[in-house]
């Protein structure tokens, strides 16, 4: 998305490969948010494997619902540069004119689903404790009150756009914003009640690998979709969006085994994720050689902040921070160290003659922590003012899938009696024409 | 001898063998059983599909003691299997014939005392 104005200046033609590609990439990163379920769902415990998934799977209906009737405005609206306005509240002149050379309604999804996912982040470091209504409230209100704002400086034509930051696919917006967003929601819930008192494995490890597969197939419509149209530029970022996690699973894997000596399974997942983050904002800026070289770098901080994270007392639990938080810091400032402009046409970046990239990439890093933790604070207080936002400690212990839900991920159905819905006598059934007979599923 | 039959809730297993090592309880066994106590139905439901849940997942421990050590155990699982709520569980205290140590064949009292020191891993 990087040239990319509100509703002015974009030479008003469809091109029909161009919005393909887009209704494709749509429906991939629309993929990433279930997901993000399975990723996260794999990592907690039997008893909240289902609590865990609905926080993302809840993303969409909430964080969609309100980006399509006041987020998307917020954002994309012309407004000024801190935020846009509510000219296109409600979905009003969100037509299908062009924008750029896609429909416009086609570039709202396309955001939608970006809007949806950075929301549904944050529930790693929150998971196994919070209530579920205070979560969805939560969600709707930081998807409109945090992510729009942001997506507004950085996309919609806001103060960061203006300043040159460069962030291809959204390691700002996205990923360092759920990630601080992270960070102090885990504050504010506490760790939870096990917590540094008992292990806490992963129930379903083969869920966290799935889950990390399909991250990777939608990340190339996440990435290779913010080109905005069919052209050399997205082929340079959806191949960087291969190269890139390639590089990161390698060294992580090294790192896994020259410290334990065993290759993990969780590391391995970690690592896809982490790599992938790592490109997001630079997929579109960088060589291909340097993507492999931003991949391999990024597994460090990344794999040593996961370590020394575990023994603190800060429990972000499925750890947002270190794998966005961290990986998409070190992204955005290698953006500006490697970007090039022979390969985007955009901008060069420090190894390339321009240091003050990288000075803008780092404003743009600080104003997103910013921003995502101060909103954070201000919705999660709000909220704790409404009432009770940490699940009791008895729901902790039975789980969060039964209190919460009212279900179980792995029921074995025995000792289930069947609660019959009462039917009534048949004089009180909606259609009195009918004969008992019929009702009753006799033969007439 | 008697074998010391705890009946816990499985959210409490941790507590409970922390607390029996502690007590120095060193064998046992457990299960993960399901059972009903006089706890309040849970109700679920899938679409359309309502259900009461009758039977609770509970974890069944098995400890062989002596009998100056009943007291102890039970203890220990006392203080630490309870949430004061219904459903807690259970603790039966059974009298036992015949305990062998199958490695050694030792019987009874010998059988059941644990070893001073253990054997290097």
């Amino acid at each position: 998305m990087q040239s990319f104005e509100p509703l002015i200046s974009s030479s008003p033609k469809l091109n029909s490969s161009d919005t393909a590609w887009l209704l494709v990439a749509t429906a991939l990163v629309l993929l990433m948010t279930p997901a993000l379920g399975f990723f996260y769902g794999g990592l907690v415990r039997k008893k909240n494997a289902l609590n865990t998934m609905m926080m993302s799977v809840c993303a969409l209906g909430f964080v969609g619902l309100a980006w399509a009737l006041l987020g998307y405005s917020l954002a994309f609206g012309p407004g000024n540069a801190w935020i846009g306005d509510l000219s296109m509240a409600l979905l009003r002149n969100v037509g299908l004119e062009p924008q750029g050379t896609i429909p416009h309604l086609l570039f709202f999804a396309f955001q939608g689903t970006f809007a949806i996912i950075t929301a549904a982040l944050i529930s790693g470091a929150i998971v196994e404790r919070m209530r579920f209504r205070p979560y969805l409230a939560f969600l709707t209100l930081w998807g409109v009150f945090v992510y729009a704002p942001l997506a507004h400086w950085v996309w919609g034509g806001g103060w960061l756009a203006k300043l040159g930051a460069l962030d291809f696919a959204g390691g700002t917006v996205v990923h360092i914003n759920a990630a601080a967003a992270a960070l102090v929601a885990a504050l504010l819930l506490k760790p939870r009640k096990d917590y540094a008192r008992q292990a806490i494995l992963p129930h379903n490890v083969p869920f966290t690998l799935l889950g990390a597969g399909l991250l990777w197939f939608g990340w190339f419509g996440f990435n290779g979709g913010s080109a905005l149209a069919a052209n050399s530029i997205a082929a340079l970022a959806f191949v960087n969006t291969m190269l890139a996690p390639i590089a990161t699973l390698v060294v992580w894997t090294l790192l896994d085994l020259s410290r334990t000596g065993r290759a993990t399974a969780v590391g391995a997942a970690t690592a896809i994720v982490v790599g992938l983050v790592a490109v997001t904002p630079a997929a579109g800026f960088v060589s291909p050689i340097s993507a492999i070289l931003l991949g391999a770098f990024a597994a460090l901080p990344s794999y040593f902040a996961l370590l020394w994270r575990a023994r603190t007392r800060v429990d972000d639990s499925l750890d947002v921070v270190a794998a966005h938080g961290v990986g998409g810091t070190v992204g955005a400032l290698l953006t500006g160290v490697l970007a090039q402009k022979s390969w985007n046409g955009v901008g060069d970046g420090l190894l390339f003659g321009n240091p003050r990239q990288l000075l803008v990439q780092a404003i743009g890093v600080a104003a997103t922590i910013a921003l995502s933790a101060a909103g954070t604070f201000a919705i999660v207080k709000l909220l704790a003012a409404f009432g009770q936002i940490r699940a009791t400690a008895r729901d902790e212990g039975l789980g969060l899938d039964v209190t919460q839900h009212g279900e179980e991920a792995y029921s074995r159905g025995e000792g289930a009696i069947l609660v019959l819905p009462d039917l009534g006598t048949p004089r009180e059934l909606p259609h009195p024409a009918a004969p008992p007979a019929l009702l009753r599923g006799e033969a007439p | 001898m008697k074998l010391v039959v705890a009946i816990v809730r499985p959210e409490k297993l941790s507590d409970v063998l922390e607390s029996l090592f502690r007590a120095e309880v060193r064998g046992l066994t457990l299960h993960r059983v399901q059972g009903h106590g006089g706890e309040t139905d849970r109700v679920e439901t899938y679409r359309g599909t309502t259900v009461k849940m009758e039977l609770s997942d509970k974890v069944r421990l098995e400890i062989g003691v002596s009998d100056h050590f009943v007291e102890p155990t039970v203890n220990a699982i006392l203080r630490a299997a309870r949430t004061g709520e219904v459903g807690d569980g259970k603790i039966f205290v059974l009298p036992v014939e015949k305990v062998y140590r199958i490695r050694t064949g030792e019987e009874d009292q010998a059988a059941v005392t644990p070893i001073e020191e253990l054997a290097p891993i």
